[in-house]
């Protein structure tokens, strides 16, 4: 071994890289690339279709309606996942196995089978509607499917394995001494919650909205399944300018812009998680 | 947990009761819409109906028996395969210089690797059909193959970096001491040490590429379409059972596979491994 500590030379490291290399720049950054730079020209620079997108307010809805559904996934599935993820940390045998089975089974499953249940569930002589309506509790059934709460609904359900499993991670990682500590000094459990084991779980909040919200913001499968008109999302507004409009420019525009806010989202998260590792260093 | 925590003690057994009342709910929520999927696969009638009446595997009879749907299955195995062959091979070698080897920008380099876990498939899906066309690789099998060898080969490149690193060095020391090569002391001491992960980076490669269906649905062709496209394409207008007959099947072959990798690599953990408790 060489005293750098690598035990293979830079010729050969270089060589195993290669390959990888290849793939990604031939069906990843190159297809963007080529995707993304189309926008720009027509054939000579142009800015005209950011003029178009800037100019049409059905556009500034649509990217507003992504945020603000991304935003609602992230808050619901925090609410919802952080304590299904306490609960898998602290539970044992049997019942800890039966709540990791609960979160790992629906992550394992492809999401057009998870986003098509919803279809059966919701759809006005679906799942829901039949039991609501043999409770006695409706007497005709109630539009669900094609709304902004079906495709809420459903969203959170898919991405909720992302939220639970990072703060899990980091609530396993919590030695159990420091809560008993703060039991021990008098605390309470809310206390020590609260004063404990809140903030230092508080890197896998962050790593799991993160994920969930980029992952809500650029979602196709499932708000085109469950979502109708009124749910537009920019994933299904970049297929439909493909699909039927053969706009590939403004297709392209559409993407830089979500790209542009996926990295924005990303580096604003890293920077927040910097400080906040820096801070729990001062104090 | 919030009823919990917010319990004084005098209350704490009905915080208790209410907190796990609430953990059952949400777990129902997370279990139940997949689970439902199988009951309704097994109904008689011609549409779905529930509950289900008049049980039958008819749809599944269906399914294996209609030349489209069986091409389509053939397809997405046949690509399913590949990718996971290719992901392997170049995951593996990139994972072994990325841990291993003297590369400056290593870290540049894995979030590269790491980029299309988070780029929006959607527009990767239209990147590509824009991309490959003109290449004449749109709804090519060597096509479908390069494209899902990107989504797929990130995972085998954590998984096998995360096993190489708690590989003990010194065994491989000690193999290039007693005159192994370099390449010995890999395939003999670090590859054995080493496959569980590699396996389990083959699995999450095999369902990258057999449960993904936003790339392949802008890069299939006409006649070739793999399985989660026609899925996804036939949803639509298909109202029988045999759409959540297929979405069953689909479901058991990830669960198996996953469930499958999750047991093996516990069980074999690379000796290597420093113990965690």
């Amino acid at each position: 071994m060489s005293a750098t500590g690598a035990s293979i030379g830079t010729r050969a490291s270089w060589l195993l890289v290669t390959p990888l290399i290849v793939v990604l720049v031939f069906a990843f950054f190159w297809p963007i690339a080529n995707l993304l730079s189309r926008s720009f020209f027509n054939p000579d620079f142009s800015l005209d279709k950011y003029e178009t997108l800037w100019s049409q307010q059905l556009y500034w809805r649509v990217f507003g309606r992504s945020i603000w559904i991304s935003v609602a996934c992230c808050v619901i599935c925090l609410v919802v996942g952080y304590p299904v993820a306490y609960a898998m940390a602290r539970l044992t045998g049997w019942r800890g196995l039966v709540v990791a089975a609960c979160v790992l089974v629906p992550l394992w499953t492809s999401v057009l089978v998870r986003s098509y249940s919803w279809i059966f569930l919701l759809q006005r002589n679906g799942v829901v509607n039949s039991v609501l309506q043999d409770l006695g509790f409706i007497g005709r059934p109630l539009q669900m499917l094609y709304t902004e709460g079906a495709v809420l609904v459903a969203m959170t359900h898919v991405l909720l394995p992302f939220m639970i499993l990072p703060i899990f991670s980091t609530l396993r990682g919590i030695p159990p001494e420091l809560s008993l500590a703060a039991r021990n000094l008098g605390a309470g459990r809310a206390m020590t919650f609260w004063k404990v084991t809140l903030p230092l779980s508080l890197p896998g909040v962050s790593t799991g909205v993160l994920f969930v919200f980029i992952l809500a913001l650029g979602f196709y499968i499932t708000p085109a399944m469950v979502g109708g008109p009124k749910t537009l999302m920019i994933g299904t507004v970049i297929a439909q300018q493909v699909t039927e409009l053969l706009d590939w420019r403004f297709a392209g525009a559409l993407s830089t812009v979500l790209l542009v806010l996926t990295l924005l989202v990303a580096v604003v998260f890293q920077r927040a998680l910097a400080v906040e590792r820096l801070s729990g260093h001062a104090s | 947990m919030q009823a919990e925590t917010r319990s004084a003690s005098p209350h704490r057994g009905v915080a208790d009761i209410v907190g796990a009342a609430v953990l059952v709910m949400i777990l129902c929520f997370l279990l139940l819409p997949i689970v439902i999927v199988v009951p309704m696969s097994l109904g008689g009638a011609r549409f779905l109906t529930f509950p289900p009446r008049d049980l039958t595997l008819a749809w599944y009879r269906e399914f294996l028996s209609d030349p489209e749907w069986q091409e389509a299955t053939f397809y997405s195995i046949k690509i399913a395969l590949l990718t996971t062959l290719s992901s392997v091979v170049i995951g593996t070698m990139a994972a072994v210089a990325l841990v291993r080897g003297a590369l400056v920008g290593k870290r540049a380099l894995t979030a590269l690797t790491l980029a299309p876990l988070i780029v929006p498939h959607i527009v990767l899906g239209i990147a590509l059909y824009l991309s490959f066309t003109p290449l004449g690789l749109s709804g090519t099998v060597p096509g479908f193959v390069i494209a899902h060898t990107a989504l797929a080969v990130p995972f085998v490149v954590l998984t096998v970096s995360a096993a190489l690193y708690r590989v003990d060095r010194s065994l491989e020391l000690a193999a290039v001491n007693l005159g192994a090569t370099r390449f010995q002391a890999f395939r003999l001491v670090t590859f054995p040490l080493i496959f569980p992960a590699v396996a389990v980076g083959g699995v999450f490669a095999f369902l990258a590429s057999f449960d993904e269906a936003v790339v392949s649905f802008f890069l299939s062709g006409v006649s070739t379409k793999t399985l989660p496209r026609k899925l996804f394409e036939n949803i639509d207008f298909d109202i029988s059972p045999l759409i959540p007959a297929v979405a069953t099947l689909l479901m058991a072959v990830s669960l198996a596979m996953m469930g499958g990798a999750t047991l093996f690599g516990r069980r074999s953990r690379p000796a290597g491994e420093p113990a965690s408790p």
